[in-house]
């Protein structure tokens, strides 16, 4: 349950702090969700990557279908990522979800007792 | 808390996040470029956009509306000039900021900022040819007059009202692709954009350099005729039999000129590193109402530049209650540059008139603070150039100004050969001028003597303004302000040690070649000399003769010309020069001594049609062999040149063969003991030739279109192949810079035009991109196909009563912040 929770609460925090802030923000909405439910590292690191890789993917997946994938074509070609847009999409939610996983296991060391 | 796994974690984190948010050699910053809501996917536009908005400004005197029509071409009706140009400004902003940006950045000798240590010498060059200087003369003279000062800094402000409105999520793609920010629009920057178009239509019309080593290996008697003043086949835009009054300025020679000027021989080091393509060119004419089904006046124009996308023109309609505009503008500047109002049209082509010469300077010594003039010491002015470079140690050159002007090239610039000669420039470009009023002039000129009025302050880069108006008269002026110069003046580098070579003067105004109505019902340049030998000065320039002969061709045997004519004639590929080579390269190849697949194309090309259409195998055929032929007979002797010259045109190498083919001394190769004819070469060419045609014919291109693979590349890919998927390749395209329809491989119609001023104006055009320089809008490159295939959009001057058209599908509604309403 806490698993899920921090997935959520995860992705929305970085969303919310997204409209205000630069990407980065990603990494402290993790951070701070971590520190607010605990876990341990392994599973904190999961929950971080997986609630900002399905932000990241999610609304990268929804702009995309929105613009018939007019550019994800051009910039999965120029990466190069074969001019595959659901590649890039992958690649999109995997760089955000490390970089909030890195986050969230910090979150949960620093909480952590022993 | 665990601190050790802790540290390492938060380490790792805050590494990742510095790593991704930097730029590493060409791969953007993964973590900020990727964001959904931060990076390029804020760029990919929704399929139904909403362009519509509701905004406020300060700067305002009024309301303005503006309406995006469906191709988004934006209808701006504003209460006042000066808001109106704000809102012009605005709108380029909105679609065109980087392209606006780099474009002025790039002129004013700053790219290396963006690209790093490769642009370094583009750089220098840029600032040692005195773009800057340029540019500062020019803002100078835009802001002398407060009425001139008010319409460039309402424009400056629309362009900044837009930028300080960005949020970073909103910057455009290529920003997040090369990781920098936007720079404030200034008059400066506007002044930058005329001047690099200055560069582009005005610096690469002389081959004084070359030229200076050319003469070193023929005579002055070869050298005209390699290099002629006037071609036999000529079609002057002032028709030929023309009289001109007689000259008010008479330069005169200098005594020394020909021991110390056209005698002298010495090799020059100097090239050029950002030569402007000699193609850069255009189409224009207009009909009378006498030749017309409708009896009004139709007016054409096609200029010829380097295609882009995005594209270097924005098309748009500008209206107050006094003026009413449309045509195409150039984001960076106000205006309407090519187009029509309600009452007259108007289209350029490049005059291609040479104003630019190089002298020789000498320094004192080494720290250019002094030079040797008119008998005396003389001190420079010293400028200090401060190239910053992405990613590497700043660069310092130092540039001394002359009474001339920039001493471009010295012993600093290039460095890779000892004897270095300091040369400084003189162009045209460098005075003090204001472009931009012409344009205003003639978005709300009336009549002829408006257009003609509006002209008169044109200097550089020099235009072929064609004419038409709803009263029925047709015109053409070829405008700038060009030096008078004695005969064989400024071909060569020139002594630069006293004033004796300078320039005597300037040919007055009215002396410009210009016609208005004349008896044969139409007027046409495609940047041929402006007129023939009876024209009473010296006027060199890098003249392109084809297309105008062409162009005569075909009008003067139309009458009764509808629109739809026009736009075929735009499209056409018919060949002329061609047709004149053609009974040449037949008489002269010897069939018995071609290699076997080389007969094979001489049997194809037999039956060719002359045009060079996207299908066509004769024209690959033809034009393998004449640049084969080309090299035969030219490379030996050119080849002595270093760095090369270049070629003969393809015109003088046709009329010298067609004047005097089997005694033509160039055809013997020297290289060789062996002594070649014509019929050598002819025959030589064609099996040379059938070698690179065999292999492009096994590939499955001997297709004229898949031989060429016309191209339109991303803006800021000069080697057209970094950016690949913003750019549109393979396209279906036929021509050479020598038919009508001047497509080559990147280079081509940048805008196609066609105003039938009839008491309600029919006006049609198309250019190859689109309104919006996103890559992620699908009105990015919309227009591509339409321009391939030759066909046109109707363009909507709107009236303000029209809001409600459903061609109107955004709306943009402007209000100043102390309005009441």
């Amino acid at each position: 349950m806490k698993f899920f929770t921090a997935i959520i609460l995860t992705g929305l925090l970085a969303f919310v702090g997204g409209l205000w802030a630069g990407w980065w923000i990603v990494a402290i909405a993790a951070f701070l969700i971590a520190i607010l439910v605990h876990q341990k590292a392994g599973k904190a690191f999961l929950s971080g990557f997986t609630g900002v890789f399905l932000l990241w993917a999610g609304l990268a997946w929804w702009i995309d279908i929105k613009n018939n994938s007019i550019l994800s074509r051009k910039i999965a070609e120029l990466l190069p990522l074969g001019g595959h847009p659901s590649l890039l999409i992958i690649v999109t939610g995997i760089v955000g979800g490390l970089v909030a996983g890195f986050g969230a296991m910090s979150g949960s060391y620093l909480r952590s007792s022993k | 808390m665990r601190i050790i796994p802790f540290v390492i974690s938060a380490v790792v984190t805050t590494g990742l996040v510095i790593v991704l948010n930097k730029k590493w050699g060409k791969v953007p910053p993964m973590g900020k470029f990727l964001s959904p809501q931060h990076g390029f996917w804020q760029n990919a536009e929704p399929d139904d956009y909403d362009y519509s908005a509701d905004l406020k400004f300060p700067e305002l005197k009024g309301n303005g509306n503006v309406y995006f029509d469906e191709r988004l071409v934006p209808h701006v009706f504003a209460d006042n000039d000066e808001d109106l140009y704000f809102l012009q400004g605005y709108i380029h902003a909105k679609f065109r900021l980087f392209q606006m940006d780099i474009q002025t950045k790039a002129a004013e000798g700053r790219a290396s900022e963006i690209a790093g240590p490769k642009a370094i010498n583009y750089d220098r060059e840029q600032r040692r040819l005195g773009m800057r200087f340029a540019a500062e003369s020019a803002e100078k003279e835009m802001e002398k007059d407060p009425a001139s000062k008010a319409l460039f800094s309402a424009y400056t402000k629309g362009v900044n009202a837009y930028i300080h409105s960005l949020k970073e999520s909103e910057l455009p793609l290529e920003y997040k692709l090369l990781d920098f920010k936007p720079e404030e629009w200034s008059n400066l920057r506007t002044a930058l954009l005329l001047k690099m178009m200055a560069k582009i239509l005005s610096s690469g019309t002389e081959n004084d350099l070359a030229y200076t080593n050319t003469k070193n290996i023929f005579t002055q008697e070869e050298f005209n005729a390699i290099y002629p003043q006037i071609p036999d086949s000529l079609l002057p835009i002032v028709p030929k039999g023309t009289v001109f009054e007689h000259p008010a300025i008479i330069p005169v020679k200098p005594s020394s000129a020909d021991s110390l000027y056209f005698g002298k021989k010495g090799l020059m080091a100097e090239t050029e590193i950002s030569k402007p393509d000699k193609d850069n060119g255009s189409n224009n004419w207009v009909v009378a109402g006498s030749k017309t089904q409708s009896g009004a006046p139709i007016l054409c124009n096609d200029p010829h530049l380097e295609l882009s996308l995005p594209s270097i023109w924005f098309e748009m309609q500008l209206s107050t209650p006094t003026g009413n505009v449309y045509g195409v503008s150039l984001p960076g500047s106000p205006f309407i540059i090519i187009g029509f109002n309600d009452n007259i049209a108007w289209g350029v082509t490049n005059a291609q008139r040479d104003v630019k010469d190089y002298y020789e300077i000498k320094f004192k010594d080494a720290s250019k603070k002094e030079y040797w003039y008119n008998g005396k010491w003389e001190p420079t002015q010293l400028r200090r150039e401060e190239i910053k470079v992405k990613d590497s140690a700043t660069v310092y050159d130092t540039v001394a100004y002359t009474v001339y002007g920039p001493v471009m090239y010295d012993a600093s610039f290039p460095n890779n050969f000892s004897q270095k000669k300091s040369l400084a420039v003189r162009w045209v470009a460098h005075d003090p001028s204001n472009e931009g009023m012409t344009f205003y002039k003639l978005n709300r000129a009336a009549n002829y003597d408006d257009y003609a009025e509006a002209l008169k302050t044109f200097s550089c880069p020099a235009q072929n303004f064609v004419f038409a108006s709803k009263t029925g008269d047709i015109a053409i002026w070829q405008q700038g302000k060009f030096p008078a110069r004695w005969k064989g003046q400024g071909l060569y580098t020139m002594p630069g040690e006293d004033t004796s070579y300078n320039w005597q003067g300037f040919i007055p105004q009215s002396e410009n070649p210009h016609v208005k109505n004349p008896e044969r019902g139409f007027l046409e340049s495609a940047n041929q000399r402006p007129a023939d030998s009876a024209y009473p000065y010296f006027i060199p320039g890098s003249y392109i003769t084809p297309r105008a002969i062409a162009i005569e061709h075909f009008l003067s045997g139309m009458n009764g010309i509808t629109t739809a004519d026009m736009m075929k004639l735009q499209n056409n590929y018919f060949n002329t020069i061609a047709e004149d080579a053609m009974p040449v390269l037949l008489k002269y190849v010897k069939e018995s001594e071609l290699i076997s697949d080389a007969k094979k194309y001489l049997d194809m090309i037999k039956s060719w049609d002359l045009n060079a259409g996207p299908a066509s195998k004769g024209q690959t055929i033809y034009q393998c062999w004449w640049d084969s032929l080309e090299i035969v007979i030219w490379k030996d002797e050119i080849a002595q040149t270093n760095p090369v010259s270049p070629l003969p045109e393809d015109q003088t190498t046709l009329e010298l063969l067609l004047k005097d083919s089997t005694s033509l001394k160039y055809i013997d190769n020297i290289t060789t003991p062996k002594v070649e004819t014509l019929y050598d070469d002819v025959t030589d060419a064609l099996n040379r030739a059938s070698v690179e045609l065999a292999k492009k014919e096994k590939e499955g291109r001997l297709e004229w279109a898949k031989f060429k693979e016309p191209g339109i590349y991303h803006l800021t890919d000069k080697s057209k192949s970094q950016l690949l998927p913003l750019a549109r390749t393979q396209l279906n395209m036929g021509g050479t810079g020598l038919v009508i329809n001047a497509m080559e491989q990147s280079h081509g119609p940048s805008w196609r035009m066609i105003v039938q001023l009839s008491a309600t104006t029919e006006a049609y055009g198309v250019y190859p991109a689109g309104q919006n320089g996103n890559p992620g809008s699908k009105y990015y490159d919309n227009f591509v196909d339409s321009w391939v295939k030759g066909e046109y959009y109707k363009l909507w001057m709107m009236k303000s009563s029209e809001a409600g058209n459903k061609r109107v599908r955004w709306m943009m509604k402007f209000n100043t912040i102390n309005n009441r309403q």
